[in-house]
């Protein structure tokens, strides 16, 4: 066989497991629009009578509109303060000589070793504590700081040159000026990979709101789609309407972000 | 360090003094809104892990001491011997799918050809939504009456399995559900690595009529062992936390035959009450963590091939 012909089974076998992977997604929008789906009704493909009815039961007979909010009220907060905690750590790191340096920036790192999923207890019990349990403040506080965003950062601020501070220092600028008008414009891919990652580890979260919050209206995406098992148990309609509802702005945003975010997933293996 | 800067240091003047120490108060006061937390919430928490793991304690009660008791009945409990199998069962079913199928991306997405982009965004993107979302749709799929997955088995003649609703059949579904998930960041992973070798050996070989399978076995493979080390190391670290995609697909069930290490510490501590030791299967798996952290430093020097 020559080689262009072999390239092009390649080619056509790679677009044939695409088609597989992307399968999965349009059933589910599909089975969305199928009113009765997996009791009266089966999906085919592209919906014979396409309707919105399961997305209506999703709005009416669940706060779903309220979980949405929920979900993206956290993601925005826990983004804005994950950033502004570790880019002061990463200026640090990058442009001071203090004592300790080296040891505190290694415990940093050690930090990424301990999962949630160890701290599970523990953390519940001091949540439980501080009086948190079914708040918001109970789901953030615990993700305040990431020391891979300290890392990710901090390798970006490195590589900006001494000279453009120094520049500033002489002309009177401080530390807060120099970190917020030189340091932060030169870093802005690795804001704008970090925030992606920040935004999506919190959308997605499951475990940890899972422990904290309660009320179905305090519920973020996840924990609502869980519970929607519960509620429709056989209603798949109602269910793929859910997670599509679910998957949509994480969707919308890797649309336009894909480069920032498979450069920070090759860059550092978090994902 | 220049002559300059290390006389500096040996004889300081009272003010290059007061500079430093200027400067290390500001460099702590921008560490401090990211270290306060991170004592507050992962390292004073682990401290009080292994406090409570040697505590019998049902999250109301006061903490009474057991010592090392929680962990002696770790050992001889079956349920937790069981949850660490079926999370092996499901780090040795994932790792090979992801790895080979990733492996395979990797390659045929390496060349160059229109559409390459496309094709390397659409197998990434199950890597951005939520487990729990994904769980949903694969309960979907793989629904034994009414999915879509065994429909198509049925014309081709195969009597579709239980899937998620059989004991034999329950880690099977997750690790399908979950190696369509992580393939994309598998290949993405190792698109990095393809994209950092070095392409004059790949050049020579072929001017000398390598063909492309000895070039693969002999060539790129070995070159590309610390990428596929690293993704056997992260796929380990991350299959022994599962448990959202157990959650929302079988709850590790049915008749806990899906019942994951994560799994175990969550129902100990809020459905039997057993806090105390669940905080001692933490500390486990705590220590296995580490320890693949540890296997990771000692065998990036002992058998990566780094050139």
């Amino acid at each position: 066989m020559s080689r262009r012909w072999t390239g092009t089974l390649v080619n056509a076998l790679l677009v044939a497991g695409a088609l597989t992977m992307v399968f999965p997604f349009l059933w589910t929008l599909s089975t969305s629009l199928t009113s009765g789906a997996g009791l009266s009704a089966t999906p085919s493909l592209i919906p014979a009578e396409p309707s919105l009815e399961a997305y209506r039961t999703l709005f009416t007979s669940t706060p779903f509109a309220r979980v949405i909010l929920n979900s993206v009220g956290l993601a925005v907060a826990v983004t804005v303060i994950q950033v502004t905690t570790s880019a002061t750590a990463a200026y640090a790191f990058a442009r001071f000589e203090f004592p300790g340096r080296r040891v505190i920036f290694a415990l940093y790192l050690a930090t990424m070793m301990i999962p949630m999923q160890v701290l599970l207890v523990p953390l519940f019990e001091q949540m439980r504590d501080y009086g948190l349990i079914d708040s918001y403040l109970g789901v953030i506080l615990p993700t305040m700081a990431s020391a891979f965003g300290v890392f990710l950062l901090r390798q970006a601020m490195v590589t900006v040159p001494r000279e453009l501070d120094e520049a500033a220092t002489i002309d009177g600028a401080g530390h807060v000026r120099v970190f917020a008008r030189i340091i932060l414009p030169n870093v802005r891919p690795a804001l704008a990979t970090f925030s992606i990652f920040a935004f999506m580890s919190s959308w997605n979260a499951f475990l940890w709101p899972l422990v904290i919050l309660r009320s179905e209206e305090m519920k973020t995406l996840p924990l609502a789609l869980a519970s929607l098992q519960g509620q429709f148990t056989t209603e798949w309609d109602v269910m793929m309407a859910g997670s599509i509802v679910s998957i949509l702005p994480m969707l919308a945003i890797y649309i336009f972000a894909q480069k920032y975010i498979i450069q920070g997933v090759a860059g550092s293996g978090i994902k | 360090m220049t002559a300059t800067a290390a006389r500096t240091r040996l004889l300081p003047t009272a003010t290059a003094r007061g500079r430093q120490r200027r400067a290390t108060a500001t460099a702590y006061l921008f560490l401090a809104p990211s270290a306060i937390p991170l004592l507050l919430f992962v390292v004073y928490p682990m401290f009080r892990a292994a406090w409570t793991s040697l505590h019998e304690w049902n999250l109301l009660s006061e903490k009474s001491w057991v010592g090392l008791d929680n962990y002696a009945d770790l050992v001889s409990d079956p349920e937790t011997a069981a949850a660490f199998l079926h999370t092996l069962y499901y780090v040795l079913g994932v790792l090979p799918l992801t790895l080979v199928g990733g492996l395979a991306l990797a390659l045929g997405l390496h060349r160059a050809f229109r559409g390459r982009n496309l094709l390397r965004g659409v197998y990434f993107l199950p890597v951005v939504t939520s487990w729990i979302a994904v769980a949903i749709v694969w309960r979907w799929l793989l629904n034994p009456s009414v999915g879509i997955v065994n429909e198509a088995l049925s014309w081709i003649g195969i009597d579709g399995p239980g899937w998620w609703t059989d004991p034999a059949w329950s880690m099977p579904s997750i690790i399908l559900a979950s190696a369509w998930k992580d393939l994309g960041y598998v290949m993405v992973l190792l698109l990095a690595g393809l994209q950092a070798l070095p392409t004059d050996v790949q050049e020579a070989a072929m001017i000398d009529g390598a063909g492309w399978w000895r070039r693969l076995r002999s060539i790129t493979l070995p070159l590309l062992t610390p990428a596929l080390f690293f993704v056997v190391v992260i796929t380990l670290i991350n299959g022994f936390q599962v448990f959202d995609q157990v959650y929302a697909m079988t709850g590790g069930g049915p008749n806990g035959s899906s019942e994951v290490v994560v799994m175990r510490i969550y129902d100990m501590t809020f459905r039997y009450g057993e806090a105390g030791l669940a905080s001692a299967l933490s500390m486990v798996l705590f220590l296995v963590i580490l320890l693949i952290t540890l296997g990771q430093m000692r065998g990036e020097r002992k058998w990566v091939n780094y050139v």
